[in-house]
């Protein structure tokens, strides 16, 4: 499987052939330029403007919400995204995980496909070594991504890690962790390539649960891309990854038994209908 | 020179330590007040006992004590004379030959040796004779601390003392004594030849040693001095700039060295002096042993800079106080194409990250054989290899300690609860998973022995899911308080 797909010369100069055109000069000759890692989730690969993840290049995550349970869905998702690249790279690319404490629970990061054997950890005092940490890392070449929980890392600072990421072709994924209430850390201006925002989701209900003492189902996501370079803005509804680091998109259940719930889903997902 | 084990303890004061021996006790080392009380070494524990009814009994430590012997040779080594080497398990023999003078003569040096050794809480006797023989005989058989034996007078200081005194086999002994030798002395008068035949070589053989008519073998021990580079300036110098060329120059010359030997270093340690007689260091460390002049470079260009250098260094010392062995490697990464030439060594990204953060900080988490979460991960070295976890579903972020939660809602006492506050917000729970049963460990604490944790996975109306446990089993009075905790938030 040859997950990486390299941007070609256009052959007339359509819009989109043109924004590649500009995205190719932007970048220059560098290693790895123009390679993705897809998720391979058509719904996905299709909004994104290289068909895929950019390997070189930041991706920043944040939480929708201050509420924990976001904080932790943001995590898992950089960890799966993360899981995806070494799994693309080759076997032996290794992970760094950067943060200042507490760590994520590595048990959970196997769960989401990045095994203990792929990861390793840099416990950080401060915003500045983690930044100091997170460019060694980048500019070593050798790691499959480099993931950082931050809370105030400035445009500056961000703008090292996009050219360090754009030099090596190692991918940073920066957490933003939100730091006060109303106060979305995906508004700062930002450099990466990429912007996600992800908030939990009701999870579909099992067939066979009744009331509240049913099983849980794979936990889902409202996963929105809130800003990529040359392309629009987008979101999806989408089911947690699974053990391989698999996204899937969640199916559409018109009979769910809680009326209740329904009208949260209905309320707070209205592009979900757009991506199914 | 023996171990002085005078601890002081509160019964009779007498210790001993004993070995095993078949399947009986047997003393190996008997302290002073036991000596006192008529204990002597070889003696079995039982008799000892019967003697002494308050005995204090400790386990010997052969090995420990080897260990300890072959310290203080590499410390005689070092400091007192560049032949030194380990006699027997209780002894060290030094060859004062054309040193002693350097410590105000053979009296004084030995004084000051008893001194040193008495600060480390060691009595020990020194002789000082003609031959190694003679000198072991008479600092184990001469009854003084400190035997000077005049050139010459070897066999004249011997003659009095037991035959045992020779390094002889138990089995000779008992013969001699059969035959009436009591002493050197005796032995020594007697004609050869009949001895020859009756002992075969082994008795003349330490005979001859011992008066110094035969030489004898002398394993001398080599203190390991680690690769180091000294620098010295002709201009004391103070820019970084300086520093560093000179530090380039010192590494090229050391990295050579290494290469010379087979060995790579683990630690390299900066001494730079000062003109004013203080000494500055610096040190770095890497993950694997290596010889990468500019990579060691790169780590310690990093320490430059908290270098005071004052007035200036005078001189400037190297040294990679740890290496290990490090042969040829092939170097795939430079003949591969493409892809595999861009995976570095992960080594040196480690190293960089260590020097940056502190070693303790870089590390891999692998799993540990415990159900408990909150003990179920280990901190290994970066390039090690980690054991993968159960698969059991446990949260991204785990809350270290679990925290309260209060208003639960519970209908049923063993199952989820329906709604719950934590941190002051209420939740309502649509859907849960669980129990999952863990059980405290009870090879670790006696309060853990009955415990019990109830884990449940639930979600609330937003989606978002939690870890809650119930302690305790309402059936099972003492694995418990029944309080419901959050331990963690999945994703």
């Amino acid at each position: 499987m040859n997950p990486s797909r390299t941007s070609s010369l256009p052959d007339r100069w359509s819009l989109d052939a043109l924004r590649a055109a500009v995205r190719a000069i932007e970048r220059g000759a560098r290693k790895g330029a123009g390679a993705v890692v897809p998720f391979d989730l058509p719904a996905l690969d299709g909004r994104l403007a290289g068909g895929g993840l950019p390997v070189a290049a930041l991706h920043e995550a944040a939480a929708a919400s201050i509420a924990p349970g976001d904080d932790a869905a943001a995590t898992a998702f950089l960890a799966a995204l993360a899981a995806r690249l070494a799994r693309a790279k080759g076997e032996g690319r290794q992970v760094l995980w950067t943060f200042l404490p507490p760590a994520p629970f590595p048990p959970a990061l196997a769960g989401v496909g990045l095994a203990p054997a792929r990861v390793f950890y840099a416990e950080c005092r401060d915003e500045g070594e983690l930044l100091a940490a997170m460019e060694d890392a980048l500019r070593h070449g050798g790691l499959a991504a480099v993931v950082g929980e931050s809370g105030r890392l400035d445009m500056a600072a961000a703008r090292r890690l996009q050219l360090a990421a754009e030099e090596s072709g190692t991918t940073a994924l920066l957490r933003r962790r939100w730091r006060r209430r109303g106060g979305d850390p995906l508004e700062a201006p930002s450099s990466a390539v990429t912007r996600w925002r992800i908030g939990c989701a009701p999870a579909a209900p099992l067939p066979c649960g009744i009331g509240p003492f049913a099983g849980l189902g794979r936990p889902r996501w409202r996963v929105e891309l809130a800003r990529q370079r040359g392309g629009a803005p987008f979101r999806w509804l989408l089911e947690a990854p699974d053990a391989e680091a698999r996204l899937a998109l969640a199916a559409r259940s018109g009979d769910r038994p809680d009326p209740a719930r329904r009208a949260i889903r209905d309320a707070s997902v209205p592009a979900a209908a757009a991506a199914a | 020179m023996s171990r002085d084990l005078a601890i002081r303890s509160d019964g009779a004061g007498a210790l001993v330590t004993i070995l095993r021996e078949g399947n009986r006790n047997i003393l190996a080392a008997v302290s002073p007040e036991a000596r006192r009380l008529g204990l002597a070494s070889g003696m079995p524990l039982a008799k000892a006992r019967l003697l002494v009814p308050g005995l204090d009994v400790h386990p010997a430590d052969p090995e420990g004590d080897a260990t300890f012997l072959a310290r203080l040779g590499l410390f005689a080594a070092r400091r007192w004379t560049p032949r030194a080497a380990i006699a027997d398990p209780d002894g060290l023999w030094l060859d004062l030959t054309g040193v002693a003078h350097l410590f105000g003569g053979e009296a004084r040096m030995c004084r000051r040796i008893l001194a040193f050794l008495a600060r480390l809480g060691f009595s020990a006797r020194i002789a000082v004779a003609d031959s190694f023989g003679a000198a072991h005989a008479l600092a184990r058989y001469g009854g003084a601390a400190i035997i000077l034996c005049p050139p010459g007078g070897g066999a004249a200081a011997i003659g009095p003392l037991p035959l045992a005194a020779l390094r002889l086999d138990e089995a000779v002994l008992a013969t001699a004594r059969r035959l009436g030798i009591a002493t050197v002395g005796a032995l020594a008068a007697m004609p050869r030849g009949p001895l020859q035949r009756r002992f075969g070589g082994a008795l003349l053989a330490r005979l001859d040693q011992a008066l110094g008519r035969a030489g004898e073998p002398f394993d001398p021990i080599v203190p390991e001095e680690p690769p180091a580079m000294l620098l010295r300036f002709v201009e004391p110098i103070a820019t970084p700039e300086a520093i560093g060329e000179a530090l380039g120059e010192a590494m090229r010359r050391l990295v050579r060295r290494l290469e010379a030997t087979g060995l790579g270093a683990r630690r390299l340690l900066l001494l730079c002096e000062r003109v004013d007689g203080t000494v500055q260091r610096a040190a770095i460390g890497t993950a694997r042993a290596t010889r990468d002049g500019a990579h060691l470079m790169r780590l310690m260009a990093t320490r430059i800079e908290g270098l005071e250098p004052g007035f200036g260094f005078e001189a400037l010392r190297l040294v990679a106080d740890r290496v290990e062995p490090l042969g040829a490697r092939p170097v795939e990464s430079l003949l591969a194409e493409g892809e595999a030439a861009a995976v570095a060594d992960l080594a040196t990204l480690v190293d960089r990250l260590a020097v940056r953060l502190g070693a303790r900080r870089v590390y891999r988490l692998g799993a540990r054989e415990s159900d408990l979460p909150e003990r179920s991960l280990v901190r290994l070295d970066p390039l090690a290899s980690a054991a993968p976890w159960p698969r059991w579903p446990r949260p991204i972020r785990l809350l270290a300690p679990p925290e309260p939660v209060d208003f639960v809602l519970s209908p049923h006492p063993d199952g989820p609860p329906r709604r719950f506050r934590w941190r002051g917000d209420t939740y309502v729970v649509a859907a849960a998973d669980g129990p999952e049963r863990l059980y405290g460990e009870w090879w670790r604490a006696p309060d853990e022995r009955a415990a019990i944790r109830d884990y449940f996975e639930v979600e609330d109306m937003d989606g978002r899911r939690f870890w809650l446990f119930r302690s305790g089993d309402p059936d099972q009075p003492g694995s418990g308080d029944l309080g419901w905790h959050m331990h963690g938030l999945f994703a």
